[in-house]
């Protein structure tokens, strides 16, 4: 232990500049209290991972990025999310979902396509956005399955469902239809779940090449995933971060005893 | 025995085997009394009624004689009033629906609406006959009319069409909605692309059984006034020259089959019994082919979508 613990959120050495800050951020479903004073820096064009045990508030956290609760009634939540360089409150009462939800995509734990063509899947986003030249779309539809290494596979197929994919491919349509927007970060919530070690592989390769040109958020239970992917991590228990550093001074030296006891598997 | 089951296990066996045979035997019969009911119902009215169907009965108006007698103004009305029903319940029944499960916010007056609507698909259809009467024809000056009727089953079936389009609605799962949301759909495009498709064979479903169940109402119709001696068919909605449609249908004087049946039904002489089975037996028909396509057209549409 040679650095001092630093409080998570307190300025950072690193010169990367910031995407996203979340501050004070409390929520609450109906009188539960789901997270509680969270803060955590969001640095641009890296990979931020969320790791903890069941519960304590990953998702939660993440689904406040794109305003997904406020699909739901009875949810509510103080504090900051700010984003950059914007500097606009992301849950302020002013700000429009559906314009946070156009700049920051999400990948949901479940593969969940359209019951749709592999087409109209990845155009969705495009189409809700008014996009109706048939070029554009082409275009832009091939170059989001590129990005998610799924071209090779679909292209003879495209008229056919989404559901007609493996669960793995199923994960990277719904990757292709996030990425088809151009969207500035990307949430991705246990991306990896349902896959076999194959697919996981293949997503994890994906993530590195996004950071090339997005931030990404992902929440995940694979130490390992977490250790190989991002660039930060924070361990939540509770509702709290307990611990939010550099991706590898957090798994070889954890400040916290409670961190090092769940990344080595003793706890959670 | 030379099969698995241990000496230990025997008689616990044997016994839940008992017990099974004995519920599905319970089962069996309930199911065969209540089929065996409807059936002869349904075979005495057959063999009542069909020696009396044929073009002629299709095509005639009644009569004094039973012998003349036909159901054309009957059948007639029952369609052009399931078509004004159709009309104003379909879209009304759907949009409340749409609204109440995807916009509505959740307080108290939604509250208070959700428990009225249900409620009111519970309400005796006599009540809506008289309410109609009230508001329809003396309030609006409506008349004893093929419109007021079909606002008055319109009403009645209202609250059926909003439960079934609600139920259809809470089938599509809220990760399609979120997925459409997270693509940065709005509520509409949300509704319009993922929701109402996928509901579409329960809100369709919903929709037939409604109407099939307005078009055996007769209480109502009663109530408002329904002719039961009609010797006229209402204005052709279409015409041959300009301006080719026409809403004199709307205001006129109107029967229905169900109605027509009942006429006969109270009439003193036996040879109008034969009637009546008749025009019931064209009135299951057409009850039995508006669940049938139901069916067929939920299991069509179910192919297409699949979570
Ligand atoms: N829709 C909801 N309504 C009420 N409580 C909820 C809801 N979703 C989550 N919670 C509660 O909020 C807390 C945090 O849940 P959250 O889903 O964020 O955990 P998580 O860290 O993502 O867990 P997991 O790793 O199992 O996915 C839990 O106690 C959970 O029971
Ligand atoms: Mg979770």
């Amino acid at each position: 232990m040679v650095d001092r613990p630093r409080q998570a959120g307190a300025p950072m050495a690193e010169p990367q500049p910031l995407k996203a800050r979340v501050s004070g951020l409390s929520f609450h479903y109906g009188s539960l209290k789901a997270l509680d004073g969270i803060e955590l820096p969001v640095f641009e064009r890296r990979v931020t991972a969320l790791i903890g045990p069941s519960g304590c508030g990953k998702t939660t956290l993440l689904r406040c990025f794109n305003r997904m609760h406020d699909l739901y009634p009875g949810n509510h939540c103080q504090g900051e999310l700010m984003l950059y360089p914007d500097n606009i409150n992301l849950l302020g009462r002013q700000v429009d979902p559906i314009a946070v939800r156009m700049r920051i995509a999400m990948v949901f734990q479940k593969p969940n396509p359209f019951p749709r063509s592999i087409y109209e899947n990845v155009a969705y986003g495009l189409r809700v956005r008014g996009e109706r030249s048939r070029v554009v779309l082409d275009e832009k539809v091939e170059q989001a399955l590129r990005r998610a290494a799924l071209w090779e596979e679909v292209r003879e197929r495209l008229d056919e469902p989404g559901a007609s994919l493996s669960g793995g491919q199923q994960q990277r349509l719904c990757i292709a239809r996030a990425l088809a927007t151009d969207p500035e970060m990307i949430l991705f919530d246990e991306p990896t779940a349902a896959l076999d070690p194959v697919a996981t592989s293949n997503i994890e390769q994906l993530m590195t090449e996004l950071k090339q040109r997005i931030t990404v958020v992902i929440v995940t239970h694979n130490m390992q995933q977490a250790a190989r992917v991002s660039d930060h991590t924070a361990y939540m228990y509770a509702g709290r971060i307990i611990e939010f550093g550099k991706t590898d001074d957090l798994f070889i030296r954890p400040r916290m005893k409670q961190t090092e006891d769940y990344i080595t598997g003793r706890f959670g | 025995m030379n099969d698995l089951r241990r000496a230990s296990d025997e008689q616990g066996i044997a016994r839940r085997i008992r017990a099974d045979l004995l519920f599905a035997a319970v089962g069996l019969s309930c199911l065969l009394l209540g089929v065996l009911t409807l059936s002869v119902l349904f075979l005495e009215m057959a063999v009542q009624g069909l020696p009396r169907l044929g073009i002629d009965f299709l095509s005639s108006f009644p009569s004094r004689h039973p012998g003349e007698a036909g159901i054309l103004p009957a059948w007639v009305g029952s369609l052009a009033v399931m078509l004004v029903t159709a009309a104003a319940a379909i879209p009304l029944g759907v949009g409340a629906g749409i609204y109440l499960e995807e916009y509505a916010p959740r307080n108290a007056l939604t509250t208070i609406i959700e428990i009225n609507v249900t409620n009111l698909a519970g309400v005796p259809s006599i009540i809506y006959g008289l309410t109609a009467l009230g508001m329809f024809i003396y309030q609006f000056g409506l008349g004893r009319s093929v419109l007021t009727a079909g606002l008055t089953l319109a009403l009645l079936i209202l609250p059926i069409i909003i439960v079934a389009t609600r139920e259809a609605i809470r089938t599509v799962p809220d990760a399609q909605r979120e997925a459409a949301y997270a693509c940065g759909a709005s509520t509409w495009q949300t509704t319009r692309d993922h929701v109402i498709p996928g509901a579409a064979p329960g809100i369709l479903t919903g929709i037939i059984i409604g109407l099939a169940r307005a078009i055996g109402e007769t209480a109502p119709l009663i109530a408002i006034g329904a002719v039961t001696f009609v010797a006229f068919l209402p204005d052709p909605p279409v015409l041959g020259e300009a301006p080719f449609l026409s809403a004199g249908w709307l205001h006129a004087p109107f029967t229905a089959l169900p109605v027509q049946m009942f006429n006969w039904t109270v009439r003193p002489d036996e040879a109008f019994r034969a009637n009546a089975a008749a025009a019931a037996f064209v009135l299951v028909l057409m009850t039995l082919a508006m669940n049938g396509l139901a069916i067929w057209l939920r299991q069509r549409m179910r192919r297409h979508v699949r979570w």
